[in-house]
């Protein structure tokens, strides 16, 4: 909300400049976001000036050559004196500054204006003053007659919009018939050429604030400094009926309070200026002295109303009532609105002529020959006006004042301030009698209010609350600046609460909170909790996370932090069947854009989205992770896949946190995941030292270890996923620890799947198939992506010893050839089984296939590595174990390579 | 014979001086000292002599073998040391060349590591951390958060709503903006981290100090606004919580982040979910609160303010936990008469930006490696 600061001040005038009124507000909760020039950027080179003549312009028809007094000893700076450097308001200051030593003489001023006469006093800008734009105004010659200076319009200073009044300049002897008007008088000291206006934030809570008034209490408050009196307090209405007016109120649910009056032999005419320059100033257009005084009554009260030219209402009786279903009304902007039950309409007797809150009718609009005026200033429900406001997307100055909830009491505030104006601005003639319908009933007996309600304020609370006391009578002091009247008692006060703060103020804490702001949160000391018995710590899970992200950190790789929204056909990109889990998204109804629509099922378009933004940037090696959210829709009974079963080793506290109150089913299914993609090579190129493209591999060495890590039993199988290269795919389980299957865990490793009673699905891993890779313009990129919620549940919080030994381990090497279709980890099962507890480690350490092993066979070597925990081996000990390993090789098709 | 002796030690001595490498010197032992060389030969003649003379004679000889043998050890000694040193200096690199193979470390995403060091600071004063749904209801969101049916943060314009499932489709008029207006079940992005609050306290009983970190979502999109941003939620919640508790902490936390000359500045302001409800700032760490630099110039982070905006907060509103229902697993509850307690909302990008002048929010999510490698 914008607030001119002399409007202010009429109320409330601490001796503060704008700064300092806006540091108090701002500390004291009415938060100043701005505060704004009005006018002319400083008031230098601006005076008083009298015409002494004026002639006919030579050689321009519609200009007039004028002789102006500026004072005896005040004439334009010469040329040479407004050359130079220097901001505006030194200019300014410069023009102001030299003049006495050129002598007295009147300016020559050249002006446009057709009302300029010989013999009025006027607004003169003289050269080097600067405009409100900025430009500094020149001496210069207009169609060959130098003009030392300018006679100002309105719009000129902007006191008013451009195109308005810009017809003719002031004429300060008619506008300001008080004022001390000696040509070379300041102008700044007759007419507020310079305003700052104040850019409130006003809270929602804070409708009594969306008016000047309303500020100028919370001023008062916040300084001591005196408030003026209510400028409503004068009502020169009268109670009862209105002969020639009616008022129905068919829904008062929705309308608690409908008032008008009514007035005769109205004159509609231009406002006065001061009026003009306060709505301008405050953001307002002026229009007409009826119109003005609604907006001028609005923006000083906070609350809205509406004229209508009583004439134009047929049968000169209004009916409030709800709309029919579909029912359509014409607005003053030419569009034609649906309405539905919930609006409220104004009719008369030729149907609606408004929409109650939101906006007028044209066909009862006043006019400029309206003579009889009758006032609305209603009472609408809050809720109510928000909604027709958002359903219709129609919003005005009113609608968002009514929106807020008004008090009823401020209708009779704005009729009485309203009804004075239109006395004495519009010439018109009060008829007796106020409509005043509160609740569906007609009033009678002048304006009625409701009950103040009284709230008690334990001074003993307002200590526990804040940990500091306030005093009492401090207490007392602070709310009755506020506007609230207090009564003593033994713990406290009793707290009575006016009406416009009715809605905010209804509890003990409300009126802590009033107490606390204006007292000052500067008093507060810095205090810590008690913190009994609270320990700061992460849970499993969380732990889990940051030592999985810092692993990979640690191999190299950088974290992203993708767009939790992805577009609908990323789905499409990753070659997603129709019926595929990843489908199952959720969708948004109002995104920003249809690239952001749906929230992503999978961490992989994102860290596509990095990698090609990257690559696209001259960036060959692409190593990166994203740990972070991937949804979709919650499962419903038709759509439980298989792992669902899995969902029990998830990241409890999550999940519990997902169920609605009731316990019904998860609102989404959500999940932290981890995403790894690598492209390029496996190392930045170097002087020195191999380096490999991205493979399979590479993206599997970094799960393996992270596995290990946490001391998981993991195993990972060929796999099939769409966006995966058929051939170089996989899928990664792990053992859920809490089946019991067997004690310990750190012996992960390839081929354990048989002996996973649950195994729990992590993830994926494999290279992105060329056709997805191709689509964000990579060359080859290999992936893996697990829950790291999984991940947590299956990851023991405990590592316990595991007894190694003190005898020295025996080393052999075993190399077998195999059919191509027997898998390493089947190799490794079936070796790791043979050779019981001696054999400590299997591991695969050089593949072969060529010529020397032949066609549909690849030779494998292991290391094996022996161990006894209670005496060192030798050859002959092994010697059978390594017999049974070479039986089970052979079982399955693998004989010794010799 | 003595005099031989004399001679041959006389000569060696020399020439295991001038041996210069461990060859030569090992032709040397063999000439002084082998089998065949002259000394062993001296020795052995030592039999043929005269018994009075064999005494002298042997023990010369032997005297001059030892000293020769000696010499040689030691001249080796000097000679490998030296040869040592000579390849080493041959063995030299160029020190200034980059290590290899290449073994880089990562980073983690500023925002990561800003919310962990946010996290790592309310650990430190008793906070445990907690996580929540970001798709959430309507009920959590605004409805439990004491948000009046009209907050315009409910409006379409400003939150994310979730279309509804193929289950619930027929529920709705699909086609053109829905004018329903949101109901208490309906799904959304959450806007904000608060939720939680009411989670939280379903599920734990007083005394709870909690920190919820997360993504939340709003309807904005420009240099200091992106849809998706981070926040960290801090909930305590005990007998005797204050105001003053509030400042405190926020003044603990304020120091931690940006410095211990720090100051804290609450403002009052409104939140439907806290009262009273306060704006919090931090002396601004560019300019020690001055609102200018040493030049004179107004300071640019703080715009000349001397502080700088960092959060909202306030006592948690009664009405909050007039929404926590009495469960099993928080039991006894939150009766607004036994506990009271403070709650707060603070961006983690803006922190961010304010530590390290990131200027404009969304290259937090553009994950260029130009950006990453900075932090």
């Amino acid at each position: 909300m914008l607030v001119p600061l002399p409007w202010l001040r009429e109320y409330c005038d601490p001796e503060l400049d704008a700064d300092g009124i806006a540091e108090r507000l701002t500390m004291t909760g009415t938060n100043v976001e701005a505060i704004h020039r009005h006018g002319v950027p400083a008031t230098g080179g601006f005076v008083v000036g009298r015409v002494l003549s004026v002639e006919q312009h030579p050689d321009a028809d519609r200009l007039k050559v004028c002789t102006v007094d500026l004072g005896t000893d005040r004439v334009p700076p010469t040329e040479g004196e407004r050359e130079g450097d220097g901001d505006a308001r030194e200019r300014a200051r410069a023009g102001a500054g030299g003049e006495a030593h050129n002598g007295a003489r009147p300016a020559t001023i050249v002006c446009g204006a057709p009302n300029v006469a010989a013999g009025q006093t006027v607004a003169v800008a003289r050269p080097g003053a600067v405009m409100p734009d900025g430009t500094r105004l020149e001496r210069r010659k207009l169609r060959g007659v130098p003009s030392e200076g300018m006679i100002l319009a309105e719009s000129e200073l902007d006191l008013s919009p451009a195109g308005e009044g810009s017809e003719g300049i002031m004429v300060l002897d008619e506008m300001l018939l008080d004022a001390e008007l000696a040509p070379g008088t300041p102008l700044e000291q007759v007419l507020a050429i310079a305003i700052d206006v104040l850019e409130l934030e006003i809270t929602p809570n804070r409708p009594d604030c969306l008016g000047v008034y309303g500020v100028a209490r919370e001023l008062h408050a916040a300084t001591g400094a005196e408030l003026a009196p209510e400028p409503w307090s004068d009502d020169p209405g009268t109670p009862g009926a209105v002969a020639g007016a009616q008022v129905i109120v068919e829904c008062p649910e929705l309308c608690p309070r409908f008032t008008a009056r009514v007035f005769e032999e109205v004159t509609i005419g231009p406002s006065p200026a001061w009026l003009k320059a306060r709505l301008h100033a405050a953001g307002q257009r002026p229009i007409n002295n009826v119109v003005d005084i609604t907006n001028y009554v609005m923006l000083l009260s906070g609350q809205p109303l509406h004229a209508f030219d009583l004439d134009r209402v047929a049968g000169s009786r209004l009916t409030v009532r709800r709309a029919r279903a579909g029912e359509q009304v014409q607005t003053l902007d030419a569009q034609t609105r649906t309405l539905d039950r919930e609006m409220v309409v104004i009719d008369d007797a030729h149907g609606p002529t408004s929409i109650a809150g939101l906006m007028g009718g044209a066909r009862s609009e006043v006019a400029p020959d309206t003579r009889r005026v009758l006032l609305e200033v209603a009472n609408w429900s809050g809720p109510n006006i928000h909604r027709s406001s958002l359903v219709l997307g129609l919003r005005s100055e009113a609608s968002a004042r009514f929106e807020k909830g008004l008090a009823p009491e401020q209708c009779a505030q704005a009729q009485a301030l309203a009804s004075r104006l239109m006395l004495e601005l519009c010439g018109a003639r009060l008829q007796a009698g106020t409509i005043d319908v509160v609740e569906g009933e007609q009033q009678s007996a002048g304006w009625p209010g409701l009950a103040p309600t009284t709230i008690r304020l334990r001074e003993a609370r307002v200590h526990e609350i804040l940990g500091v006391p306030v005093p009492v009578a401090r207490q007392a002091e602070i709310l009755a600046a506020l506007g609230f009247a207090t009564a003593p008692r033994e713990d406290g006060l009793d707290v009575s609460v006016p009406a416009l703060r009715r809605a905010d103020v209804t509890r003990e804490i409300d009126l802590i909170e009033e107490v606390a702001r204006i007292d000052g949160l500067e008093r507060l000391p810095a205090t810590l909790p008690a913190r009994r018995g609270a320990a700061g710590r992460l849970t499993h899970p969380q732990r889990v996370r940051r030592a999985a992200e810092d692993a990979l950190v640690g191999r190299g790789l950088y974290e992203i932090v993708g767009w939790s929204f992805a577009e609908p056909a990323l789905l499409d990109r990753l070659l997603l069947a129709p019926e595929h889990p990843l489908r199952r998204v959720l969708t948004l109804e109002n995104p920003l854009s249809a690239e952001q629509s749906i929230m992503r099922p999978t961490l992989l378009g994102s860290l596509l989205d990095a990698a090609r933004h990257n690559v696209s940037r001259g960036r060959a090696e692409i190593a990166i992770f994203e740990s972070g959210t991937v949804y979709r829709a919650a499962r419903h009974d038709d759509a439980r896949d298989e792992d669902a079963r899995h969902d029990a080793a998830r990241d409890d506290a999550r999940d519990d946190a997902a169920r609605t109150l009731a316990g019904a089913a998860p609102l989404a299914d959500e999940h932290h995941g981890l995403g790894v993609l690598l492209s390029g090579h496996t190392s930045p190129r170097a002087w020195r030292g191999e380096r490999r493209e991205v493979d399979f591999f590479a993206a599997k060495a970094l799960l393996e270890e992270l596995l290990e890590r946490f001391h998981v039993s993991w195993s990972i199988e060929r796999a099939e996923s769409p966006f995966l290269h058929p051939g170089r795919s996989a899928a990664v389980h792990a053992r859920d620890p809490r089946t019991g299957a067997r004690g310990g865990h750190g012996t992960g490793g390839e081929g354990r799947a048989d002996e996973v009673e649950r195994p729990i699905a992590l993830g994926l891993l494999g290279e992105v198939h060329p056709l997805v890779a191709e689509q964000w313009g990579l060359e080859r990129a290999a992936t893996f992506l697990i829950d790291l919620g999984k991940l947590a549940a299956v990851a023991p919080e405990v590592s316990s010893f595991h007894v190694f030994g003190a005898f020295p381990v025996l080393r052999q090497d075993l190399a077998v050839t195999l059919p191509d279709e027997v898998s390493a980890a089947q190799l490794l099962a079936r070796v790791r089984e043979a050779g019981g507890e001696t054999l400590e480690r299997a591991e695969v350490f050089d593949v072969y296939t060529g010529e020397q092993v032949g066609e549909g066979r690849r030779s494998l070597a292991l290391a094996l590595s022996f161990r006894a925990l209670e005496r060192t081996l030798t050859d002959e000990d092994v010697a059978p174990v390594r017999d049974r390993v070479l039986a089970a090789v052979h079982a399955i098709g693998g004989e010794l390579r010799g | 014979m003595i005099d031989r002796i004399e001679q041959l030690r006389a000569e060696g001595e020399g020439a295991i001086a001038a041996a210069a490498s461990s060859e030569q010197l090992e032709q040397l032992r063999v000439r002084y000292l082998g089998r065949k060389a002259q000394l062993p030969q001296l020795l052995r003649e030592v039999a043929t002599l005269e018994p009075h003379q064999r005494g002298a004679v042997g023990k010369a000889a032997n005297q001059a073998r030892q000293a020769l043998e000696a010499l040689i050890d030691a001249r080796a000694q000097e000679l490998a040391a030296g040869e040592l040193l000579r390849r080493l200096h041959e063995d030299r690199v160029d020190v200034t060349l980059p290590g290899a193979p290449p073994q880089p470390i990562g980073r983690l995403h500023v925002l990561t590591s800003t919310r962990r060091e946010l996290e790592d600071i309310f650990l430190g004063l008793g906070f445990t951390v907690m996580e929540g749904p970001e798709i959430e209801t309507v009920h959590y969101n605004f409805d439990a958060l004491n948000h009046s049916p009209t907050h315009p943060a409910r409006a379409r314009t400003d939150t994310f709503y979730v279309a509804p499932t193929r289950e619930r489709a027929h529920e709705h008029a699909l086609g053109g903006a829905p004018s329903r207006p949101p109901g208490a079940g309906d799904l959304l992005l959450r806007t904000h981290t608060s939720p939680m609050q009411i989670r939280a306290m379903e599920a734990h009983p007083p005394p709870l100090y909690v920190v919820i970190p997360g993504r939340v979502y709003r309807l904005d999109s420009d240099a200091t606004h992106t849809p998706q941003f981070h926040q960290i939620e801090g909930l305590a919640v005990d007998r005797d919580i204050t105001l003053a508790d509030l400042k405190g902490t926020l003044l603990r936390f304020a120091r931690e982040m940006f410095g211990e000359r720090r100051e804290v500045r609450l403002r009052p302001h409104f939140f439907p979910f806290t009262e009273p409800s306060v704006e919090v700032d931090v002396s601004c760490f560019q300019c020690s609160g001055r609102g200018f630099l040493r030049d004179g110039a107004r300071c640019p982070l703080c715009k000349g303010e001397g502080w700088l905006e960092v959060l909202g907060a306030g006592e948690v509103d009664p009405n909050v936990y007039a929404h926590v229902p009495l469960t099993a697993a928080n039991a006894p509850g939150y009766d607004p008469e036994q506990v009271q307690g403070f709650a707060w909302g603070l961006g983690v990008e803006r922190i961010a930006m304010l530590k390290h002048g990131v200027p404009d929010l969304r290259l937090y999510y553009e994950n260029d490696l130009r950006l990453l490698e900075q932090f």
